[in-house]
């Protein structure tokens, strides 16, 4: 007879398998780290790259602006803040886990069999591998746009709206990481298929990037109920701006996101594990 | 006379037998093409609502029409991949060996490095435009509404434009690679390359609606070819005859300049090979 009470081995088992993950994790990125570091000139070219490429978005961002003074009736700062947001999240996800978005090369080239041989669960090994900090260019362009729009907003700030921004990053980090596990694990069934995934990761960002607002309504419902980036920026952000939710969708969505990230994250790690079980090596 | 022409002919043949298995190559992948093409569809149809959104605003900005714009964007996502605009194609094999050493074996070899590898882009460019720009721009159809060329005539200049389009990119991506002679680890001219290729190109942005100054700079320099030309062959806002044979005489210029400039590099780089291992 099991007691419910106390936590029992298995419970302690599963807590010290995390506690490994997140050391593998850790000894892996840091030794790419140092990898990377032995090309000096390219690294710091690649991270400048990263930087500038990120830089892109937001200046066809600031020409349209020059042009209207607002889109889809968000000024400049309200719109450098949903641009913001929605890059810091994809950045930081692609930092943590996006080399899954690579799983079909390992899998092609036979390295991802090593992989499993290895006492370190497969997700990090997949996510590790290659780990960059060139990626840092992106956060850190994305950082300066957010600091430029806070400090340009007149928002009210309450403890409820802080809370609600930094909630927002760290399910808008959630959420594009799962889907980048997501479109690392299709690539079980489908080898080639990592391009399609950057339409939700890439695309995602792109999209949320602008109010959603200038979206017809079907757009909007499948980045809210399929795949759901919206809760990235647009709904948490709405109540940071103070702005009820424009179009046919309920106000209650601004609050919904933590719950999105959780749902993402969980669906995220069946699929990978289910894919991860029925993988077999391209036996060449 | 008789032995040169048989000599050219045979060259001739092997840049043609080289881009066909380039062509072959590449049209193996076809899960990946396919994937691709979702994604840019995905692109095509947010910078559409984003386009619609700007000129409902503003009708007549830059000189196009929304409809202009709508379309501008779909042959731009339809040019992507066989133009290359962020560097790719060849560029990886031939990096892979100058940075391996296996590059000295190409340099000894009785053909010319710049045309092995010009031809087997072409190739490349070929399927993509098959596999990858058609399907854009039948997808752009079905969900928008686009302008067409009107005439046999411009859909004809358009493909000179598109090739020449290849051409510049060729050009660029070649000079860039080249830098792993001295860098060993090219990635980051790349990723610069990138920047460049996407920004000046029109490919997020039409260039008619960059601030005049820059946007003046922008259309005489070589990554206007890459999008912003062949756009506005196909929109015909390069004029007439005239306009449009000069706008098509830019990208070649642009396409010889940047390959003179990439077999002065090689010739520098040809100093630099170091063979490793042994």
């Amino acid at each position: 007879m099991q007691s419910f009470g106390a936590p029992t081995a298995v419970w302690w088992c599963r807590v010290a398998d995390i506690v490994q993950g997140v050391r593998a994790y850790l000894l892996l990125a840091g030794m790419w780290v140092r990898a990377t570091m032995t090309y000096r000139a390219s690294f710091a070219m690649m991270t400048l790259s990263q930087f500038l490429v990120t830089f892109i978005d937001f200046a066809a961002i600031l020409v349209m602006f020059s042009h209207v003074d607002s889109l889809g009736g968000f000024d400049l700062a309200e719109m450098a803040l949903l641009y913001a947001a929605s890059s810091l999240a994809l950045g930081l996800a692609d930092l943590l886990v996006g080399n899954c978005e690579r799983l079909g090369r390992d899998v092609r080239s036979g390295s991802f069999d090593v992989m499993l041989i290895r006492p370190v669960p497969a997700l990090v090994q997949v996510a590790t591998n290659a780990f960059s900090l060139r990626r840092l260019g992106r956060i850190a362009q994305s950082a300066v746009v957010l600091g430029w729009s806070l400090g340009t907003l007149h928002i009210d700030w309450s403890p409820a709206r802080v809370a609600m921004l930094l909630l927002s990053g760290v399910c808008g980090v959630l959420i594009f990481s799962a889907v980048f596990v997501l479109g690392g694990a299709f690539q079980f069934w489908a080898q080639d298929s990592a391009e399609v995934a950057n339409a939700f990761t890439y695309g995602g960002n792109y999209l949320t990037q602008y109010p959603l607002s200038i979206y017809p309504g079907d757009v909007v419902k499948a980045v809210t109920f399929i795949v759901p980036v919206a809760f990235v920026n647009w709904y948490p952000l709405l109540y940071v701006l103070g702005r009820s939710v424009p179009g046919a969708m309920p106000d209650v969505l601004r609050f919904a996101a933590p719950v999105v990230a959780v749902v993402m994250c969980a669906v995220a790690l069946l699929v990978w594990r289910r894919g991860l079980r029925r993988y077999q090596s391209t036996g060449s | 006379m008789t032995r040169s022409l048989s000599d050219a002919r045979a060259t001739g043949s092997l840049w043609c037998a080289v881009a066909l298995r380039s062509y072959r190559r590449h049209s193996t992948y076809r899960v990946a093409t396919l994937a691709g093409v979702v994604t840019n569809i995905a692109f095509g149809v947010i910078s559409s609502y984003v386009f619609v959104t700007l000129w409902g605003q503003r009708p007549h900005l830059g000189g196009y029409d929304v409809v202009d714009a709508v379309t501008f964007t779909w042959i731009a996502q339809a040019l992507l991949m066989p133009v290359a605009v962020w560097g790719g194609g060849f560029q990886e094999d031939f990096t892979e060996r100058i940075r391996s050493g296996d590059i000295a074996i190409d340099l000894y070899r009785p053909t010319g490095l710049v045309p092995w590898w010009l031809a087997s882009d072409l190739g490349r460019a070929s399927f993509h435009f098959l596999a990858r720009a058609t399907p854009m721009i039948v997808a752009g159809a079905l969900l928008f509404r686009l302008h067409y060329p009107p005439n046999p005539q411009r859909w004809a200049a358009f493909a000179v434009a598109a090739y020449l389009a290849v051409f510049v990119s060729f050009g660029l991506r070649f000079l860039v690679s080249l830098t792993a002679f001295w860098l060993l680890d090219s990635r980051g001219a790349e990723g610069i390359a990138a920047v460049l290729g996407i920004f000046c190109s029109g490919l997020v942005l039409p260039l008619v609606v960059f601030p005049s100054g820059l946007r003046q700079l922008l259309l005489h320099l070589p990554w206007a070819a890459l999008v912003q030309t062949p756009a506005d062959v196909w929109l015909g806002k390069t004029g007439g005859v005239v306009g449009t044979v000069s706008a098509l005489g830019l990208e070649l210029l642009w396409g010889l300049a940047l390959l003179a400039a990439a077999y002065a590099v090689l010739r520098r780089a040809n100093r630099r090979v170091v063979v490793q291992g042994g």
